[in-house]
């Protein structure tokens, strides 16, 4: 219990960092299985707005979420520059629509500010913290939040 | 019993066991219906005898000693010292029983209930007879069970008979035996074999010990002994054979006429029991005498010469038949699975290939287009062989039934006979093992519902047993299976009266005897109260019926107050593919089952009209039925009001729900792979799955008993008369 990697001070995360809705954003990059380009997808029926369809992925039905309509950001517009970040969020293979993807960051833990009390409840929700690096500030989205926990069920 | 090995060894003695219980319990079944025979009890005896084998190579004592006391007694029976009565035969069934939960919990590493052991222990001790000493042999068995060892005393018998036997009348089969290491690994026993065959007719057995190595170089692992066997008797050669059809995998073999080896038998034929010193004639592949090694090949001659002279070399060539075991191979599932994934993959990546071709306007007659028709063919012929390893026969999932019935029967205080029909249909594994439970709830409700009390049975005229029927056949790229029986059927005015009383209906809806029938699968019927005073049935069917549903299934009831019922239950053979109707709404491209498409239809050919506002009906061959624009109930785009631009699909459901769907075009009819959506999204209503077109885009597959749900009432009942609660959820008609 007492390994280095276990103290607070000098365990550090990777985050995969992205940029949605004019927004910085990160998630840590255990999750992430690829970064593709946008591909058209297939829209599902009676689905939430912010399930964008579904698409191919080597043979796998894999559903698109717009990030930015989910965190409230307002509905993307896609075009050919858009990124879906493949993660893995409760066993289920997802695909998360961002702007871009800016970096791959280490951030140590103690880094990692709660979020203040004032923030709106629907931002507070998918975020579990932030981190300052450099003026910027980088929202640590809690995907199990993002992806409901009983899954993407049909509206 | 923790290295690699003995893993892979316990994991295929399980994987037989499976093969062996099958056939016992289906030796124990012809013996039920009176069709089995003394091969029949061999079987059986065999069957239970290797499974008493292989648990005793992996020290699964429980199993061996059941097994032991159950094979003892069957032995008694096969020599005729017992008789095969009725309640011996139920005995029999439960040992069976036993003995496969027995088997299951030794494979889970799980203790199980020693109780069954001991009431069937002493119920076998009491079947085997005045003279049997099953228990005896049971407190022995320990000691007993060698699988090496050689029972010598069991040829002894035809050592003795040969002693007065003419010579005059040797007419028979030489046979000679040669055994596998396997033979012995796998726990079979010569000697078994030997006796077995003396029951045919007189026997002379000979051991060839000369490829025996001294001690020293002893591999105790291999097997050096061959026997030489003459049959007297004209029993034909292929009943011989089946003597030793159990071991044809792990011994090799030879029969042939006898008269080539009419000359008397030498009195130093090497008669196991006189040459062999007793003490080590219990071990198999003990030296019984000091050959040197490189004396084997001329030992070996001698004692052949000893046991059957040399051939005159004017005979001509001896007719051998050497048994052919089927040639099988276990794989593991996981690797059929991805080459099926494999397949899938390769079948989308052709048509993406076609497609791509397709751009390039090539001329017909074009080469590239002849091999790409080629590639098409061999990919298509692929999937369907890899489908085909997937396949299993749908008899260990009846045989699995036999015993629920048993139970069930027993709980009742009723009799009940199983019959099974077509069981060698052969059904998508993945289909099978999701069919148990749905199945095994309908069988119990059959003996316990559907069939009538002893009393009432015989009141009716009918046999006091009743009986219950698991059919299976193949129609039209479907399985069906049907669950019947031959008891009171349904009783429509209860259930009417009982889904009146739960609301489920208003009292003056109007319901054609099918409906009422089909009440029984809504949810909220069934309660265990209210079902167990009616003569109908109703427990849990709604929880049946989703589950066949998201098999892909369909379910009917036929039922005839008085005859019985039968239940039918529509499967696809696979998961995997479906032959589908690609369509295009409202910019999207979906599939509709072609099962489900009764014709496809020009709007401009046909009579649409409008009742009320928007709601369209297609008359057609003087039959009114819904029609739907496929876009607008998926929440893609408002239902068109002119309809000459699109086509409608005339659907037709199991549940005989018609509808006319509309579409903007057809595109193409052809084979799909289904890809679940249920994986990394969730159901959707009307979707049954997706599948991965041409292009490398997904398609969705459409649900036809979905969607039609929504539009189309049950047939003959108007919508309106149904509780508006149950038509919301589609609880009566998705199901």
């Amino acid at each position: 219990m007492s390994q280095p990697d276990d103290d607070p001070k000098s365990r550090n995360n990777e985050v995969v960092a992205f940029r949605v809705g004019g927004q910085d954003f990160c998630f840590d990059i255990m999750s992430v299985r690829e970064i593709r380009g946008w591909t058209e997808t297939t829209t599902l029926p009676h689905a939430q707005s912010y399930v964008k369809g579904v698409i191919n992925l080597r043979g796998s039905v894999v559903p698109v979420l717009d990030l930015s309509d989910r965190l409230g950001l307002g509905v993307t517009e896609t075009n050919a520059r858009h990124v879906i970040i493949i993660a893995v969020v409760n066993g289920q293979t997802i695909g998360l629509l961002a702007d871009v993807v800016s970096d791959i960051l280490s951030i140590p833990d103690d880094a990692l500010h709660p979020i203040p009390d004032m923030v709106a409840d629907q931002v507070k929700a998918f975020i579990s913290g932030v981190v300052l690096i450099d003026e910027r500030m980088i929202r640590k989205l809690d995907l199990s939040r993002v992806v409901p926990p009983s899954g993407l069920e049909a509206a | 019993m923790t290295t690699g090995g003995s893993d892979d060894f316990r994991a295929s003695f399980f994987e037989e066991c499976d093969e062996l219980l099958e056939a016992m319990h289906d030796g124990l079944g012809l013996m039920q219906d009176g069709a089995g025979d003394t091969e029949t009890v061999h079987v059986i005896f065999r069957a239970v005898h290797s499974i008493k084998g292989g648990a005793g190579a992996f020290g699964l004592d429980a199993l061996v000693s059941f097994a032991h006391q159950l094979e003892t007694v069957l032995e008694r029976l096969r020599s005729g010292r017992i008789e095969a009565t009725p309640d011996l035969l139920t005995l029999f069934q439960q040992c069976g029983d036993y003995l496969s939960d027995l088997v299951t919990a030794a494979r889970a590493d799980a203790a199980v209930d020693p109780g069954p052991a001991e009431a069937l222990g002493s119920r076998l001790n009491a079947a085997s007879g005045p003279d049997g000493d099953a228990s005896e042999a049971v407190s022995q068995a320990a000691d007993d069970f060698v699988p090496l060892a050689l029972d010598l005393d069991a040829l002894e018998d035809p050592q003795e008979s040969d002693a007065d036997d003419p010579l005059s009348s040797r007419i028979g089969h030489h046979i000679t035996f040669t055994a596998e290491p396997e033979l012995f690994s796998s726990g079979n026993e010569p000697a078994l074999l030997f006796r077995a065959l003396a029951t045919l007719g007189p026997t002379r057995v000979g051991a060839d010990i000369s490829d025996v190595p001294p001690l020293s170089l002893l591999d105790p692992t291999m097997s050096h002994l061959s026997w030489e066997i003459e049959l007297d008797g004209d029993c034909p050669a292929d009943i011989v054979l089946d003597v030793f059809d159990f071991v044809s995998d792990c011994a090799s073999v030879e029969i042939g006429p006898l008269e080539h080896f009419a000359a008397p038998p030498d009195p130093s034929t090497v008669p196991a029991s006189d040459d062999i010193d007793p003490a080590i004639g219990t071990d198999v592949v003990a030296p019984a005498e000091g050959r040197p090694p490189n004396s084997e090949t001329e030992g070996r001659g001698d004692d052949l010469a000893r046991v059957a002279p040399p051939k005159p070399t004017a005979a001509p060539p001896q007719p051998t038949t050497r048994i052919a075991a089927p040639q099988t191979i276990r794989v593991d599932f996981e690797r059929v699975d991805k080459l099926i994934n494999l397949v899938g993959e390769l079948v989308i990546k052709e048509a993406m290939l076609s497609q791509a071709v397709g751009m390039l306007t090539l001329n017909t007659g074009n080469e590239v287009l002849q091999e790409l028709d080629g590639l098409k063919q061999l990919a298509g012929e692929i999937q369907e062989g890899v489908m085909a390893i997937r396949a299993q026969p749908i008899k260990p999932l009846f045989q699995r039934m036999g015993r629920t019935i048993r139970e069930a029967a027993a709980m009742t205080n009723k009799r009940v006979r199983l019959v099974m029909k077509g069981e060698a249909a052969e059904v998508d594994k993945t289909v099978l093992e999701r069919l148990v439970d749905p199945l095994t709830h309908m069988v119990r409700n059959a003996v316990d519902h559907g069939l009538e009390d002893k009393e009432a049975r015989v009141a009716a005229g009918k046999p006091a047993e009743g009986s219950v029927t698991l059919s299976a056949a193949h129609r039209s790229g479907r399985v069906v299976i049907e669950i019947s029986d031959d008891g009171g059927g349904i009783n429509r005015d209860k259930v009417r009266r009982l889904a009146e009383e739960k609301g489920l209906i208003p009292p003056d809806a109007s319901l054609s005897p099918s409906d009422i029938d089909a009440l029984l699968f809504m949810p909220g019927f069934s309660s265990k109260d209210e079902v167990s005073e009616l003569s109908g049935r109703g427990v849990g069917l709604d929880v049946v019926r989703s589950e066949i549903t998201a098999l892909g299934g369909r379910m009917s009831i036929q039922s005839e107050l008085g005859v019985g019922t039968v239940f039918s239950i529509s499967l696809p053979l696979t998961l995997a593919v479906l032959e589908g109707m690609v369509v295009n709404v409202a910019g999207q491209t979906m599939v509709v089952p072609i099962t489900a498409i009764q014709e496809t239809l020009q709007p401009a050919s046909v009579r649409i009209h409008t009742i009320g506002p928007g709601t369209k009906v297609l008359s057609i061959r003087d039959t009114l039925m819904p029609v739907a624009d496929l876009g607008a109930h998926f929440g893609f785009r408002e239902p068109p009001e002119e309809l000459d631009d699109h086509v409608l699909l005339v659907i037709e459901t199991d549940t005989d729900r018609r509808c006319a769907l509309i579409v903007d075009a057809l595109q193409d009819q052809r084979q799909v792979v289904i890809k679940s959506l249920e994986t990394n999204y969730s159901q959707i209503d009307g979707i049954s799955a997706a599948t991965i077109l041409g292009d490398g885009r997904i398609a969705l597959i459409v649900d036809p008993e979905g969607v039609a749900g929504g539009v189309a009432p049950v047939p003959a009942t108007p919508a309106a008369s149904v509780n508006p609660d149950v038509v919301e959820g589609d609880s009566l008609v998705t199901a």
